[in-house]
């Protein structure tokens, strides 16, 4: 956190912009507005330390957010807009990274340390427990009986 | 001379920790007792010399020493004596001081408090803790020196970074190092019990208190810290999933887990070696975090090159400890014997799930935060992982958590009764399908998500509370005999039930901020009126205001609901010396909920721009921080967990079954 703060008093420091969105670049027709927040939550501002250009108050940000509204006024679609940034500024610009060959151990991890995980801890389970012993005898389940009456409620614990 | 005496202090200190190393641990190989014997004096002697250096640094900042290049980067002479003395831990060097001092505090209240430890757990833990407090002091000393002195010395300081000139510095870091290095003492717990090859019960009881402690801690440290930016970073988040933010989530994650195997650990003898791992885990990502935030590699892989002495030097504290554990771990781990069975369904079995799903999550957000940083050094690749990618990872891990988590205290230990269980527990998902139900309505249909977070959220505090009448056996005996089951209850049946029903109100709060919460973003001008919510807004103007060693431009608001002034808010942009401007955002809380009024710039027509939200229930994310806090506490509270208390009280045999 500390240094989310201190990246940002960074770029204060050259900015004359103190938060992100600005009345004057919001777009007439709400939904369509809306449409270019929502995206913007997924674009990176590539100057500044992990921060989406919906919230970023950097120059560059405000260019990008920009460049979105131009591009949603002209009718495409938010995919064609993130090609159109990604050809333009590689996929750094992305906070949600594609799937594709080098993304996809950091995709699988998630469920893959779940599933692993489970087979585990079935294995764990399996190993740990043995066979079921046999039954008791009717004189041993006498005797369980008499012991059991006899320690009263420390069974319960 | 303060400065000089205090760096002698820490070198002296790093010669006791040394000490505190070898002594202790090898008189428990040699089974010495005078050797073994060493070790309390020396970590309390040594945490006295740190206690000195942190002093002296202080001393040297509130006297605005600028001879001494941290006091000289880091401070003001006009600057508030709090941000004086908060300064101190706003720099790297200072803030890597303040952490061994903390564990120098935490060896000395083992040493102290750990009378009850058998001589050689006692003496392998302390000479652990010893050598982490050593390979510290010397990273400091040899590469962080905070009393570096200049010469000629400046007659001015450089100030504080405005931003971290606020109360949350005075809080928020330590309470966050408290939790990380509290940590420490479960690594050493569980690298006593490798070196010993024992492992048992009596050692989960010993830890747990301390595991309770760093946990409760770091809670506090998260929810202070986002707090924090929430009102100081002016655009009303709360969370960013920013990798700073990640390495601190990292060993709450860890730390939860290694809670609850803690506990069956101490109940049934099951989980040991687990429980082993979890700590030494919870304590690398501890050590992670730390590092994370401290040595500028998240910027990018080349500003850790930067300074190649430094980052060598964390790389090498990395391997040795993260390492050398896991390495002892692989040698000694199949030396400790596995115990207590349990079936599948049972209240091991769900602890298990807690474990398993907490460790998934904490992988993924390991993942997500240090891929990049892999990929860009391997390939040179550079690619972003952000907020969408945990919100798609992390979020369904946890809300499945959430769905498990009422189970836990519902079933029996060894062999639970599942039916038992499905029908209390669809009796919650009835309640919170309900009012999940009832306020989509209410607010005209909402986003479908937020209507499922909100049932999570629901269900896991009525899960909690149907599990805690069921203990009291609540409506089905008289009301004045579930009371009296309610005294006899351990505090920590209470704690338990308080910390889940946190973690729901925290979701609660979550889920209606992403899913109701009003924005508007306006250009205003004196004399404007703005409507949100039921609120009725109108902007009287800029004003300046004078402050110690700032200037406000401030713009006020009259705030009105149902045609009465209820207050006035007044967001500001604040200069600081040296003309460094930040935002303080103006916030009203109503009920759970807030308004919030950020200030940005002046437009060229004269008015001025603003972000006014409202965000219903937002101030329950914290709340329900601070009840998990409080159950924590209630837990650490509870005799049978109290270090040094004797064996359970005989009362507690009249109660069922746990």
């Amino acid at each position: 956190m500390r240094a989310a703060i201190l990246a940002i008093s960074f770029f204060l420091s050259f900015s004359s912009a103190v938060f992100a969105v600005e009345p004057d670049e919001m777009l007439a027709d709400p939904a369509l507005e809306a449409r270019a927040r929502a995206l913007s939550q997924t674009l990176r501002c590539m100057v500044c330390q992990n921060q989406s250009i919906e919230d970023s108050a950097a120059p560059l940000a405000r260019d990008l957010r920009l460049i979105v509204r131009e591009h949603i006024k002209a009718g495409e679609s938010d995919q064609q807009i993130r090609d159109y940034l990604v050809a333009r500024y590689g996929e750094f610009v992305l906070l949600n990274p594609r799937l594709s060959a080098h993304t996809v151990v950091l995709w699988a991890i998630p469920g893959l340390i779940l599933v692993c995980g489970f087979i585990w801890i079935a294995v764990v389970l399996l190993r740990g427990n043995p066979p079921q012993p046999a039954k008791l005898s009717p004189e041993e389940e006498k005797k369980l009986a008499k012991l059991v009456r006899n320690s009263d409620d420390l069974t319960k614990l | 001379m303060i400065a000089e005496l205090s760096h002698y202090a820490l070198v002296l200190a790093f010669v006791l920790a040394v000490l505190q190393t070898i002594l202790p641990l090898w008189g428990a190989r040699k089974n010495d007792l005078t050797l073994m014997g060493v070790a309390e004096p020396l970590a309390l002697a040594g945490f006295g010399f740190i206690a000195f250096a942190f002093a002296g640094l202080i001393a040297s900042f509130v006297r605005s020493d600028f001879s001494v290049l941290a006091v000289y980067t880091n401070s003001h002479s006009l600057q508030p004596l709090l941000y004086k003395i908060t300064g101190v831990w706003g720099n790297h060097e200072g803030s890597m001081i303040l952490w061994v001092f903390v564990l120098g505090f935490f060896s000395a209240l083992v040493a102290s408090l750990g009378g009850n430890l058998p001589a050689r757990l006692r003496a392998n833990v302390l000479g652990i803790e010893g050598s982490i407090a050593a390979v510290f002091l010397l990273f400091i000393l040899t590469t962080s020196n905070p009393f570096l002195r200049l010469s000629p010395a400046p007659a001015e300081g450089q100030q504080l970074n405005p931003i971290l000139q606020d109360i949350g510095l005075a809080i928020h870091p330590p309470l966050l190092y408290l939790g990380y290095v509290g940590f420490s003492i479960a690594f050493a717990f569980a690298a006593a019990a490798l070196i010993e090859g024992r492992l048992d019960a009596a050692w989960a009881r010993w830890v747990r208190p301390w595991i309770l402690t760093a946990w409760i801690f770091l809670t506090l440290g998260i929810a202070m810290g986002s707090y924090w930016a929430y009102y100081e970073l002016g655009w009303g988040g709360y969370w960013f999933w920013d990798p700073v933010e990640n390495a601190s989530l990292m060993p709450w994650l860890a730390g939860t887990a290694l809670l609850h195997s803690a506990i069956v650990m101490e109940k049934r003898e099951a989980l040991k070696v687990w429980t082993v791992l979890l700590a030494i885990l919870t304590f690398s990502f501890s050590l992670l975090g730390t590092f994370l935030v401290r040595s500028g590699v998240l910027t990018s892989v080349h500003s850790f090159a930067n300074d190649p002495a430094r980052g060598v030097f964390i790389l090498a504290i990395l391997i040795l400890f993260i390492g050398g554990s896991l390495a002892l771990f692989a040698l000694r781990a199949p030396v400790l014997k596995q115990g207590g069975l349990f079936a599948p369904v049972s209240r091991e079995g769900a602890l298990v799930i807690n474990n398993l799903l907490l460790t998934a999550t904490a992988a993924t957000v390991f993942t997500g935060t240090l891929y990049p940083l892999v990929l860009e050094a391997v390939t040179g690749e550079k690619i972003s992982v952000g907020a969408p990618f945990f919100d798609r990872t992390a979020g369904p891990l946890l809300l499945c958590l959430l769905l498990v988590m009422p189970a836990g205290p519902l079933l029996a230990w060894k062999r639970g009764d599942l039916r038992g269980v499905t029908e209390r527990l669809t009796f919650a998902a009835g309640i919170a399908a309900a009012v999940a139900g009832l306020v989509l309505w209410l607010t005209q249909g909402g986003p479908i998500l937020s209507a499922a977070g909100l049932f999570c959220a629901i269900y896991a505090i009525a899960g909690a509370l149907i599990e805690f009448s069921e203990r009291l056996q609540l409506f089905r005996i008289p009301l004045a005999a579930s009371f009296s089951r309610a005294r006899g209850l351990p505090r920590s049946a209470f704690g338990t039930v308080l910390a889940h029903i946190g973690v729901g109100i925290s979701l609660l709060g979550i889920v209606a901020e992403a899913g109701w919460s009003q924005e508007r973003v306006v250009a205003l001008k004196p004399g404007d009126r703005i409507a949100i919510a039921d609120f009725d807004l109108s902007f009287k103007g800029l004003y300046d205001r004078e402050g110690e060693n700032w200037h406000d431009r401030l713009g006020r608001f009259e705030i009105r609901r149902g045609g009465l002034q209820v207050t006035t808010l007044e967001p500001a942009k604040r200069i600081y010396l040296g003309n460094q401007p930040t935002t303080e955002a103006g916030i009203a809380t109503f009920g759970f909920g807030q308004l919030y009024i950020s200030l940005g710039e002046p437009m060229p027509n004269g008015a001025i721009s603003a972000h006014i939200y409202w965000k219903p229930l937002v101030t329950l994310i914290w709340i329900g921080g601070m009840v998990m806090a409080i159950g924590g506490a209630l837990s650490l509270s509870d005799r049978r967990l109290r270090v040094g208390a004797p064996k359970p009280a005989r009362r507690m045999s009249v109660l069922p079954a746990e």
